[in-house]
Formats: C-alpha cells, sequence, structure tokens
C-alpha cells in the first residue's frame, strides 16, 4: 500500500520544538501560578453572592424572570451606596436535588452569601445545606412555613410565608366582596402538588374558618406542577358546579388551566389566585384577552415607594415591555439584604454577616408594608400583600383600598363574550 | 358526577392516546427493524415541534399544514443519524448504543436550550381554543385534528410496510438479518430508511402534539419516557401494540385523573406498566422470544 506523504502544513504542525515545547509548558505554568492570586483578587472585589435560580426545567420561565431582578441589582445597589456583590449564578435545574448539590458547588467554591430559590422545595434543600456549612442564606420568593421555623441560624425569608398570604388573601378578598356586593358560595380549589402548594392548601385548612367566608370549598383538586395536560383537572372543577376558582398554581399550569377553561366552555364567577403564574407576563402574552380578569393576592411592590420607581424604570430600561413584578422585587430586595448586611459588616464572615442579616432596618424599600427586618427565626414578618387583577395587558392593584390604583372588574367576564 | 363528565373525560383520554401512540409508533418501528432502542426519541420529537414553532412565528404556517414536510425533515434527519452515526454500533453491545443515544440527547436538548432558551413556547392557531359540542360531550378541536392526523400516518405507515416493497425488505431485515444479508439486501440502507421512517413518525406526532402542549427543550426525556412505557406495554416492535399502548395509557391517565386525583395519573400509567410485565412481558401484542 502506497503511505501517502504529509501535507506542507501537515509538517509545519507536526514541527513543534523543544523550545517552543518549553516556553508553552511555561505559560501553562505561569497561568496555573497566578490563578490563585486571582480569586484572592476577586474575594477583595467584593461579596460572593451565589444566586440560585430554577433558570431550566420547568420552572425555568420563572427563573429567567427573578433573573432580570439580578441583573437590574448591580447598577441600583451601587447608586444606593452599597458595596459591590460578585453574582456567581447557580441553576437549580427545578430539582431539589440539584438544589441542594448546586448550593454546596457554590459554597465550595467560595460563595459567601446564598440567594435564591423562587421554590419552597428547592429553597429547603438549600436551607439546610447552608445551615449546615454556615453560610448566610437570603430566600428571595417561597412561602413553605417550615422552613424558619427549624431554628435555622443563617436562613433569613423577606417573603410572606403560606399562613401570611392566605391571611391578607381572605381580607383582601372580603374587601373585593363588599365593594361589589357580590360573593360567590361555593369554590372549587387546584392547586401544585409541590411543596408550596401542599403548604397553601394546608393553610388554607387552618386559616380560613378565621376569616368567616362566604363561600365553601366543595372540592380540591391537587395535580402535577410539570403536567402536560390538564383538561380532566378542569373537567372534574366543572362538575362540581363551583361558583368561584381558588388556585395555587405555577406558570405553565395557568395557562394550561385558562385554555381548558375557554375549551370546555366554562366561566367561573372569579379566578382567585393565591401563587403565581396568572399575573405573569408570559401568560399575559400568551394568552391575551384571555388573561384578562383573574384576581391575584400577592406578595407585590408598593408604587408607591419611591425605591419601586427606581426599579421600574431600571427594569424598563433593560428589559423595555417587562413590567416589574414579585420575582424582580423579592429578588432585588434579598440581594439588597446581602449588600446591606455585607456594608454593615464590613466583613465576608460568615457569621458577621449572619449577625447583620439578623439586624437588618432597611426602611427605603419596595414590597409593601414598613421595610425589611426580620423576627428571631429569620422571618420578615411585616410583609403586606396586595390584590391585583389582570386588565388589558397591565395589572393593576384593586385592593386594599389604601394602595388600590383601580377598582375590580367583577364577575369575570365569561370566555366566550371576549372580542 | 354526571355521566356526561366520564365521557368527556374518556374522549380526551382516547384521543390524546392516539398522538402518544403515533409518538410511540416510531420507537417501535425503529427498534422493531434496526434493534436499537431510540433514547432521543423524544428529544427529536421537540426538535420537530421548534420546527413547527419557528415556521409559524416565522412565516405564519399552519402545522396541520406542515406536518408532511416536517416530517421529511425528520426522515432525512434520521435517515442521516442512522447512516452516519449508528450503524457502527449495531454490532456492538447494547451498553454502548445505550450511551451513544443517551449522549446524542443530551446534545439535542442543549443546542435547542442555546437557540431558543428554556422558556416555554406555544402555536396559537386560529383554532387553538375551538371545541365541538355534540349534545353534552365537548371534544377539543386540536385533539381531534391531531388524533386524526395520527391514525391517517399510522394507517399510511401500514400499509407501506405491507405493499410495498421496500417494506416488505424491511420487515425481512427484521426477521432474519443474516438471510436478508444473503439475498443481496443492503440492510444499511434499510436500517437508515426505517430510522427515518420511526423519525418522521415521531416528528408528525411532534407537530400534532405542538397543538396541544407548550414546548420547553426540556420536554423530551419525558416524552422519551411515555413512548417507552407505551411500547413496552403494547410489545416493543409490533406497530398495533405501540397504537394500542398510547390509548391505554391516555385513557387510563384520564379516568384515573377523574376517579382518583389527578396528580396520581402517571401512577396509574406504571402500574399498568407493571402489571404487563407481571404478566405478559412481551407486551399486549408483542410475539413471544422462545
Amino acid at each position: 500500500m502506497k503511505r501517502k506523504s504529509p501535507s506542507k502544513s501537515q509538517t509545519k504542525s507536526a514541527s513543534i520544538s523543544r523550545r517552543t515545547f518549553a516556553v508553552g509548558l511555561g505559560a501553562v505554568g505561569f497561568t496555573a501560578g497566578t490563578a490563585p492570586f486571582n480569586i484572592g483578587r476577586a474575594q477583595g472585589a467584593g461579596l460572593k453572592v451565589g444566586v440560585m435560580l430554577p433558570r431550566s426545567g420547568f420552572q425555568a420561565g420563572i427563573g429567567q424572570d427573578c433573573q432580570r431582578g439580578v441583573d437590574i441589582a448591580a447598577g441600583l445597589l451601587k447608586d444606593m451606596g452599597m458595596p459591590n456583590l460578585q453574582i456567581m449564578n447557580g441553576d437549580t435545574e427545578t430539582s431539589v436535588d440539584v438544589a441542594r448539590s448546586r448550593a454546596e458547588k457554590l459554597i465550595g467554591e467560595g460563595a459567601q452569601v446564598l440567594v435564591g430559590a423562587f421554590d419552597s422545595g428547592q429553597s429547603s434543600a438549600i436551607a439546610q445545606v447552608a445551615e449546615q456549612k454556615g453560610v448566610p442564606y437570603v430566600i428571595n420568593i417561597a412561602a413553605a412555613p417550615p422552613i424558619t421555623e427549624q431554628g435555622y441560624k443563617f436562613v433569613f425569608r423577606n417573603f410572606p410565608t403560606a399562613p401570611m398570604i392566605l391571611g391578607d388573601a381572605f381580607a383582601n378578598q372580603k374587601e373585593i366582596f363588599a365593594t361589589t356586593g357580590s360573593a360567590p358560595k361555593t369554590a372549587v380549589f387546584l392547586h401544585v402538588n409541590d411543596t408550596f402548594g401542599t403548604a397553601m392548601k394546608g393553610g388554607i385548612g387552618a386559616v380560613m374558618p378565621k376569616f368567616d367566608m362566604p363561600y365553601k370549598i366543595v372540592e380540591t383538586i391537587a395535580y402535577d406542577p410539570a403536567a402536560r395536560d390538564l383538561s380532566v383537572e378542569i373537567s372534574k372543577a366543572k362538575a362540581t358546579g363551583a361558583e368561584a376558582m381558588i388556585v395555587v398554581s405555577r406558570l405553565n399550569d395557568a395557562i394550561l388551566l385558562t385554555r381548558e377553561l375557554v375549551k370546555q366552555r366554562w366561566s367561573p364567577m372569579a379566578i382567585l389566585s393565591m401563587g403565581p403564574g396568572w399575573y405573569e407576563d408570559q401568560y399575559i402574552k400568551t394568552l391575551g384577552k384571555l388573561a384578562d380578569g383573574p384576581l391575584s393576592f400577592v406578595p407585590w411592590y408598593d408604587p408607591n415607594k419611591p425605591l419601586s420607581k427606581t426599579l421600574e424604570a431600571a427594569l424598563a430600561k433593560a428589559h423595555p415591555g417587562v413590567s416589574l413584578n414579585t420575582n424582580h422585587v423579592y429578588t432585588f430586595e434579598a440581594l439588597l439584604v446581602a449588600a446591606d448586611a455585607y456594608k454593615r459588616a464590613g466583613s465576608t464572615d460568615p457569621k458577621a454577616l449572619a449577625d447583620a442579616i439578623r439586624a437588618t432596618n432597611i426602611t427605603n424599600n419596595v414590597s409593601p408594608g414598613p421595610g425589611i427586618m426580620f423576627n428571631a427565626k429569620g422571618q420578615n414578618d411585616k410583609l403586606k400583600l396586595s390584590a391585583i387583577q389582570n386588565r388589558g395587558g397591565k395589572l393593576v392593584t384593586v385592593a386594599p383600598k389604601v394602595a388600590a390604583n383601580a377598582k375590580v372588574e367583577w364577575p369575570l367576564t365569561p370566555y366566550d363574550k371576549r372580542a | 358526577m354526571p355521566f356526561e363528565v366520564y365521557l368527556n373525560v374518556a374522549v380526551g383520554g382516547l384521543l390524546t392516546g392516539l398522538v402518544y401512540g403515533l409518538m410511540a409508533l416510531g420507537l417501535s418501528v425503529i427498534f422493531g427493524v434496526v434493534r436499537v432502542v431510540n433514547f432521543a426519541h423524544g428529544e427529536m420529537m421537540t426538535i420537530a415541534m421548534y420546527i413547527a414553532i419557528v415556521l409559524f412565528s416565522a412565516l405564519h404556517l399552519d402545522p396541520m399544514v406542515m406536518m408532511v414536510p416536517i416530517a421529511a425533515v425528520l426522515f432525512c434527519f434520521g435517515y442521516a443519524l442512522q447512516a452516519g452515526v449508528i450503524n457502527p454500533f449495531i454490532t456492538r453491545p447494547e451498553h454502548s448504543q445505550f450511551l451513544l443515544l443517551v449522549a446524542i440527547a443530551i446534545i439535542m436538548i442543549n443546542v435547542l436550550l442555546i437557540l431558543f432558551g428554556p422558556d416555554a413556547q406555544s402555536v396559537q392557531t386560529s383554532y387553538s381554543y375551538d371545541s365541538f359540542q355534540f349534545g353534552k360531550l365537548i371534544v377539543d378541536a386540536t385533539k381531534l385534528y391531531a388524533a386524526a392526523a395520527a391514525v391517517t400516518v399510522a394507517v399510511a405507515l401500514y400499509c407501506f410496510f405491507q405493499f410495498t416493497a421496500i417494506g416488505t425488505a424491511i420487515r425481512a431485515c427484521a426477521d432474519n438479518y443474516t438471510g436478508a444479508l444473503v439475498v443481496g439486501l443492503d440492510v444499511k440502507h434499510l436500517y437508515a430508511l426505517t430510522f427515518g421512517l420511526g423519525s418522521a413518525c415521531v416528528g408528525a406526532a411532534g407537530v400534532m402534539l405542538v397543538l396541544i402542549v407548550d414546548v420547553t427543550p426540556s420536554l423530551g426525556p419525558a416524552y422519551t419516557l411515555l413512548a417507552f412505557v407505551i411500547v413496552i406495554t403494547g410489545g416493543l416492535g409490533s406497530m398495533p401494540g405501540a397504537l394500542l399502548g398510547g390509548v391505554l395509557i391516555g385513557l387510563t391517565e384520564a379516568m384515573a385523573g377523574l376517579i382518583f386525583t389527578p396528580s396520581a395519573k402517571s401512577m396509574f400509567a406504571f402500574g399498568i406498566l407493571v402489571l404487563v410485565l407481571l404478566f405478559r412481558p412481551q407486551g399486549i401484542m408483542g410475539k413471544k422470544v422462545t
């Protein structure tokens, strides 16, 4: 067999001299040798904050939305005179197990504070790791009460717990019923069967009797948040003959539920949401006119606070067409808590940071209520909720009266009567 | 609960099951002939779904109209994949084939993530929210169209295998690999053709499913698993078995959700799988291996 002779280029690339090799080896050695100093400089550049969000998986849409709060934080915190934060991104992949391992990885890579993770199950897993490793963890969004009931010393939550959400939600509902002079007598309750949804279900059972609500829940339907088809759930809900639908959902399932309501030709008197999904930009963008009407009882923002306006302007500049929502507000505030604590502590020592977070008293903030401050359990128990309604592609606040900027549209316009 | 609720849910489950069946049909065809289990099946379907979304959003082409062209694209993709990548693995151990196809699946997911991001995307056609009412029965229009298309594709595929020379040659390869080589059949080409046909099936199913569900890059693995459950229930390698398995799983999920609890739908589908594996390991319509 005739052997092919090497081409000119092959000969050239193959002829690595000992000198070239030595130079290459030296370069590799130099890079390796200086790497630790680079890391050292990075530590001096600011507080290393591991931001853990569900950036992929079925909660990716919400995770990416929370990320917008991170994107706009740097400039705003600088303007507020806060120290620099070095963001380390972590993806929980919408999985509790991945959240746990990513938290360990970020801490291993030098994260001095953890922030995240939108979901109660994932946040619980991160909280366990943070407590075990002694690294402060500021939860942006997660409502399951047990997270701050474990006696953790390094876990802080600037977000209402399920009973807080429900208490304010029922109060706001009663205000709306009184304003409209009409209230449903029966309701069907649909909820995701994840940690948050289950906590909310338990909370409704415990909190609702205290509020003497005009309706009774005739059936409770739990479903998988990753479900691809919710036709059975809506068939079952419709068959109960309930006047209103109470929902605790996520984004994708909120869209699926609405589609099924339209297809199955059922328009309840009201859709009362006590979770995310129904007010989000993607919900409104995807469903257009069909998105109008649901009432969401959610941790929102106080439009009258100066920082809210600044945050709105920063978001509009960075992400035109995206409306400020819970995801942006509470993710930004979690970073604000970390930066404020770092500024006061003057150190990256975990214990000093945790002590500083515990002593937080931020009144120049965005969320409704007197400000950000934590009780002995690490929970901000001063937060207030709002009732918001989707109206023509926008969101208006309809309760409580002190924060309302529009009157509620009641009852829900039937889906088949919309243009 | 009124009878019409059961009827509505059963019809919905049946229609969804037919589309599931078409998706699983591709997997069954590929395994029945090539004897390679396509672990990238759901991901290939996701690719078809994204093609449908891109064509709809850029050119306003209705997925129903684009079903055949997209299936043709998936056929070419499947043919190239089998001819270029999988054929060398035909005689290698099963774990090598498994790792190869899992790797291909992971690459597909990540490429889709890079191209389209993690947000769910959907197609909003003029009939997306339509439903037909027959007395007290309400039928989801998109599910009905998708199921009709699934049945049409399945019948066309059956006719191809039964009544064409190439179909007969492919069946010969499936029956006896050595015999097919001895009589001079180009087995590698026929294998690639079969993989292409299986891919076209899953492509058509993807185009139909995009009318029913929202798409994310991470959707693939769930559908790969679902396709496995269906073909193992119906009988791995059996075409009618795949359709039957799809209908059975679709109906079971729907009725279990209604009668018990919706969050336990998958539990009942897997329960059927366990029963089949215990009492009829070859699947409902599968041939017993001697």
